[in-house]
């Protein structure tokens, strides 16, 4: 038992090659986090977007500054990740596709339809 | 069932009961702003007044804040392990969403009565 505590641990998270199910679980981690940071941001802009008519104009052109439009990019993606990858879980909650191949098809259903709904999303917000 | 493994379930069934309204509003606020064509400042004004919406969104302001709690909270107990930050940290998230809500509640409520 001894010799069981002494061995050596080999857990860099770059180097180990991760399956698709635990990227879309960290990802849905950062997305959450992302999403709770931005949650003071969005009350000031809805703070903003309903007191006048040009306070909502201004809102609207802060947003169409690149590094607004960088930031919407990521937040819209966590939405959509969190989102998809949040359903997944609730499907597994009620025992659907709980197999280990379901589990991986739908893990990167999740990660490839958050990535094209958000550049899909953007393009028609343009 | 302990009083831990109790408070777990409780958290479990807030988030997923929480998730599930967070979605179905989603879907609600999507599926009215797409099929609207005007956008600006008076149809969003006008749709956060009826009744109904102002409604939608209190609720859906109150479950995201209990979501935002149960997930941000699941990170700090799996990062944090000294017991007293720990404490200190969970006391400043729950704070600050407490604050999140008392603010957003505010603006909604200037919109619905004014």
């Amino acid at each position: 038992m001894d010799k069981n505590k002494n061995r050596p641990k080999y857990l860099n998270l770059l180097k180990i090659s991760m399956p698709i199910t635990a990227v879309v679980s960290i990802g849905h981690r950062i997305a959450g986090l992302l999403m709770v940071i931005a949650i003071p941001f969005v009350i000031y802009a809805f703070q903003l977007s309903i007191s006048s008519a040009a306070e909502y104009a201004s809102v609207k052109a802060a947003l169409n500054h690149p590094l607004a439009q960088g930031i919407l990019v990521l937040l819209v993606w966590s939405f959509l990740h969190h989102l998809f990858s949040g359903m997944r879980i609730l499907l597994i909650d009620i025992d659907v596709g709980v197999s280990r191949s379901a589990a991986r098809i739908s893990a990167w259903l999740v990660y490839g339809l958050a990535l094209l709904l958000t550049i899909l999303l953007l393009g028609v917000m343009r | 069932m302990t009083e831990q493994v109790a408070s777990g379930l409780r958290a479990w069934t807030i988030q997923r009961l929480s998730a599930v309204y967070i979605l179905v509003f989603t879907l609600y606020a999507g599926a009215g702003f797409a099929s609207r064509g005007a956008s600006g400042f008076e149809p969003w004004v006008t749709w956060l007044r009826d009744p109904f919406n102002n409604i939608a969104v209190g609720l859906f302001i109150l479950a995201l804040l209990f979501h935002a709690w149960v997930g941000a909270r699941d990170i700090i107990l799996d990062y944090v392990k000294a017991p007293g930050l720990r404490l200190v940290k969970l006391a400043v998230l729950a704070l600050v969403l407490i604050a999140m809500g008392l603010w957003a509640f505010k603006v909604l409520l200037t919109v619905v009565i004014r």
